[in-house]
């Protein structure tokens, strides 16, 4: 191997540290005792600072360009930088928040933080992914990890419970996807994803190999929307927030929401390209229903975190409005406005959810679970400032500006319309509209309702500090989205 | 740089009042709102003085990249129909604060710092030329106006809050996908004056009418979607009430005169019959309704409705009576209906109280207020020489113009106002003592006189000398009016 070569492979500089990383802390972990557990969260936030940075460096170092290392299995781009950065950031803030609420229950053990740093290096393989090979072994690593993580707290019922469904779906997703993997395989002869790109767009003037192809999409299709969440397969979304402790249910709603989007990206975009008109279609039929179901199944509920749990429904499919909107008739004018709308959308997604999550597990101290909707009543009364930041997020993820929320809901709405598409944008509106209900009535129940006991929240100082950053971001996202939209749109674009 | 510290001025001392913290320090922040609310009125003053009468165009122009991924622009500007509305907004703001000084005692932070960031948003909306930027301010004022009605509003504030919230945020939301078309079809540009020139076929310029009419009808409110108004004003606080009432309601109207009419001419006035037959029934109809309110505020609310049905006729018979009239009527009714309010919210601070049945004879023991809600009824009513004659004359007059028997329909709101402000302001004031609460009411105090007496300025002044207020108008109006007549297709 020459040195040109062998430099190259630098460019997963990151997966290698974090992997080296994670072994040390699991033993520095195995070596400190129940009190040292800060010596573990401590060692975890330098490894995840150090992933940055190395990133940030890889970021730099590669101008905007390109490449296919490890014989053309993971490749290094500006995408797959930019969503490493911000799952970095999510781990790390899901690591803050979660501790006091995690040491309440004496669930702070040393699994915790090792599933979870193992679970970001199989995002971080998915994210990178540019063979199918890669992409199972990057998702099957995070899905376990993430398995693990929800059944935790192993003497819930309801943690059982929601790890067991998790697991038994999760693994029939996989299934699905690898049936539809093969699929592609048969019919281009290759697992590279980029291969697959060159073969399909031959491959599909021809009738039989192109419904051979479609056949294994819409298997990949399933198998996504398991990944993504979005009906007709979100069974196990609901059910796996109420069921995981508040402090997984954060860390499964936030990071991971990125891989898939990576991988969706990956797959639809990356590989298969060619048979958009086919995909689109789907998405088109998933994003709808997603909308609609989560949007109005989220009014009926009365517990908080299975309320998200729909509202992730809802917006996994408004983004989907951005990722069917590239092609138009064959023509990819729009594409990179379209994807680095859904690019914006996601990552938005995450800070708001990381921050909804945020503020619930702030609330909730030894003994008491801040999970219904009854238990912000009064907040404002209590928690002045939690509260306004609990409602910078609703109103953003309700699209209301001058909120992030509202630009991420502009770019996939205007690469709707831009497609053509206008009657599913009017549909996207309106459920969005239905789903500004159950929002407010969040925002009503802390503001205009009395507490039922005045028990201030403590989370301590980093986590309040924390906490408010991650509101204020959003808030400064929404007066200057340009920060983040031209990097999604430089990402789309090097792709 | 005018209109830009017009709109962050009081968004900044909303910010600080908010951020000063508890309660404890309510007298501190009373004063930061009152000083943030007078430099906010201070700086929209050049506006009005360093106005150019013969510029149909922009003016106090400020422009810069906002969002480079959709072409978006930071762009303000102020023409002879938007100027006057920043300034109305900032001098009622100052009013709405000194209304609530004693008033409001718990969360003061948060009621100042909301209704400060709300009138920078205001000026805001009647400021940005650019699309995205006028539906953030747009859109971005609901949320403090849901906080204020629900937080310190009467007893049914919550329904109303929500109410409001949703009724205009359905509108608002067909708008943006109108919009986003228009950008589409601009070929990438949110510049209002660009799409003023865009080229429309007549079936997509219907469809773009009834997107935009959606989310402005619901603001002005027009009939059928105006049930969220009797709810929302009769249970906001007294400053909500007014702020709904005198700016508030009219952003739909301003969004007509700045979206439908420039930008789609052939629809505004293929369907000006549907817009002038859903104003007059608002007028009439309406006019009708306001006449059995047993509630007060809620009596004042509908007569809104009924004199916003005044400002779209006027806009819909294309002449230059019709549209000054229209723009003259909603600066009048924002000094007015700011009054009645007003005057209500000074009853209802003493009785709790806003049934008009639990009053009578308050001049006995109220001399003062009672001839200042003289005027202001009078006002209501539409009487000479006040400032809510010369709207309603103008109208009647262009409406006379385009076809008689409009005319005569617009016509029966002079004699129905008169009706129901007059009945009203009889059995509230009129007559023995009711009661023995009405027997121990004290007369205004300073703070609420020197309000009221501010009010009655402006509202005799313009009745007697409306001319500094049209003349500001005439050159934008006339270039609006033959911009509209040029058919674009």
């Amino acid at each position: 191997m020459s040195t040109i070569a062998f430099l190259s492979h630098l460019r997963a500089l990151p997966e290698m540290w974090l992997l080296v990383a994670t072994c040390v802390v699991m033993v520095i972990d195995v070596y400190s005792k129940d009190e040292q557990r800060r010596l573990t969260l401590y060692a975890a936030q330098f490894t995840l600072l150090v992933c940055f940075l190395l990133t940030a460096y890889v970021l730099f170092e590669s101008e905007g360009t390109r490449q296919l290392i490890f014989s053309g299995m993971f490749v290094s781009d500006v995408m797959g930088h930019l969503l490493k950065l911000v799952s970095y950031v999510a781990v790390s803030a899901a690591l803050l928040y979660s501790r006091q609420y995690m040491l309440d229950r004496s669930l702070l053990r040393g699994e915790f933080v090792t599933l979870l740093l193992f679970a970001l290096l199989g995002m971080m393989v998915m994210i990178s992914a540019a063979s199918f090979l890669t992409l199972f072994l990057g998702l099957e690593l995070m899905s376990l990890c993430l398995y693990a993580l929800v059944a935790l707290n192993r003497d819930s019922a309801l943690s059982t419970e929601a790890a067991m469904k998790y697991f038994v779906l999760g693994a029939l997703s996989s299934g699905l996807l690898l049936y539809g993997m093969s699929m592609i395989y048969g019919a281009t002869g290759t697992l590279n994803i980029y291969e697959v790109a060159a073969h399909a767009g031959r491959l599909v003037d021809t009738e039989s190999d192109r419904t051979f192809l479609v056949f294994g999409l819409v298997f990949l299709v399933a198998g996504l929307a398991f990944k993504v969440g979005v009906v007709p397969f979100h069974m196990w979304i609901p059910d796996v927030y109420h069921g995981a402790p508040t402090a997984v249910t954060l860390i499964v709603g936030t990071a991971p929401k990125l891989a898939a989007f990576a991988m969706a990206m990956r797959l639809l975009v990356n590989g298969l390209l060619d048979l958009a008109q086919d995909w689109q279609q789907m998405l088109a039929l998933l994003a709808v229903l997603s909308m609609a179901l989560g949007n109005i199944t989220a009014i009926a509920q009365t517990n908080l975190k299975r309320m998200l749990a729909y509202s992730t429904i809802a917006h996994m499919g408004f983004m989907l409005l951005g990722l069917l909107s590239g092609v138009v008739d064959g023509n990819r004018l729009n594409a990179a406005d379209a994807y680095s709308g859904a690019l914006f959308y996601v990552i938005v997604y995450v800070l708001m959810s990381l921050g909804a999550f945020g503020v619930l597990l702030y609330c909730s101290r030894a003994g008491f679970e801040c999970e219904n909707l009854e238990d912000v009543k009064g907040l404002n009364r209590t928690n002045p400032w939690t509260a306004f930041i609990m409602l910078l997020l609703m109103f953003s993820l309700a699209g209301i500006p001058p909120t992030a929320g509202f630009y991420a809901k502009l770019a996939v709405l205007s690469a709707a319309v831009n497609a053509g598409q206008i009657w599913l944008a009017v549909a996207a509106v309106i459920f969005s509209l239905i789903g500004a209900f159950y929002y407010l009535r969040v925002v009503k129940l802390m503001y205009f309702d009395d507490p039922k006991e005045a028990t201030r929240a403590r989370g301590g100082l980093g986590f309040g500090v924390a906490l408010s950053a991650n509101g204020l971001a959003i808030l400064l996202f929404g007066l200057l989205p340009s920060l983040l939209m031209n990097a999604c749109l430089e990402a789309i674009k090097a792709l | 740089m005018l209109l830009s510290l017009a709109i962050w001025i009081p968004i900044v001392a909303g910010v600080a009042v908010f951020a000063l913290g508890g309660d404890r320090r309510a007298p501190l922040q009373r004063w930061v709102a009152l000083v943030g609310a007078i430099l906010g009125f201070l700086v929209t003053i050049p506006l009005y003085t360093g106005f150019d009468l013969q510029n149909a165009g922009f003016q106090f122009e400020e422009r810069a990249l906002w969002i480079a991924r959709f072409n978006v622009y930071y762009h303000l500007g102020v023409d002879g129909i938007s100027v006057l509305f920043v300034l109305l907004n900032s001098f009622i703001t100052i009013l709405v604060v000194i209304a609530g000084w004693s008033v409001i005692d718990s969360r003061v932070g948060q009621y100042y710092g909301a209704f400060l960031v709300m009138s920078g948003l205001l000026n805001g909306v009647f400021a940005a030329l650019d699309a995205v930027l006028f539906y953030v301010f747009f859109e971005g004022t609901l949320i403090p106006m849901f906080i204020i009605i629900g937080m310190w509003g009467g007893p049914n504030r919550v329904y109303a809050a929500v109410k409001f919230f949703l009724y205009t945020l359905l509108g608002s939301l067909l708008m943006l996908v109108a919009m986003l078309y228009l950008y589409d079809k601009s070929g990438g540009s949110f510049a209002i004056v660009d799409w003023h020139r865009l080229p429309l076929s007549l079936t997509v310029q219907t469809v773009l009418f009834f997107g935009f009419l959606f989310a402005f009808a619901v603001k002005v409110p027009m009939w059928p979607v105006h049930t969220w108004l009797p709810d929302a004003h009769t249970e906001a606080p007294t400053g909500g009430s007014v702020v709904l009432a005198a700016i508030l309601l009219k952003l739909g109207a301003y969004g007509f005169v700045r979206f439908t009419l420039p930008i789609l001419p052939d629809a505004s006035r293929e369907l000006a019959w549907l817009m002038i037959a859903l104003s007059l029934v608002a007028i009439a109809y309406i006019g009708l309704v306001t006449l059995v309110q047993t509630d007060m505020k809620r009596l004042i609310a509908y007569s809104s409705v009924s004199h916003m049905g005044f400002v779209t006729l006027g806009f819909f018979i294309f002449n230059a009576y019709g549209v000054e009239g229209g723009l003259i009527q909603m600066i009048s009714h924002g000094f007015v209906s700011a009054a009645m309010f007003l005057c209500v919210g000074v009853l209802y601070d003493r009785m709790h109280t806003r049934m008009i049945g639990d009053y009578g004879g308050v001049v006995n023991t109220m001399p003062k207020f009672a001839s200042f809600m003289m005027l202001f009824a009078m006002a209501n009513a539409g009487l000479p020489a006040t400032s809510g004659f010369v709207g309603e004359f103008l109208v009647i007059m262009g409406a006379m113009q385009a076809n008689f028997w409009l005319a005569f329909v617009a016509a029966t709101t002079l004699v129905l106002g008169a009706a129901y402000t007059l009945w009203m302001y009889k059995r509230v004031i009129f007559g023995a003592v009711a009661n023995a609460n009405v027997g121990s009411l004290k007369d205004l105090n300073p703070r609420e006189f020197a309000v009221l007496a501010a009010l009655a300025a402006a509202v005799l002044f313009m009745g007697v000398y409306p001319l500094p207020f049209t003349e500001v108008m005439h050159a934008s109006v006339n270039e609006l009016l033959r911009h509209v007549a040029a058919p674009k297709t």
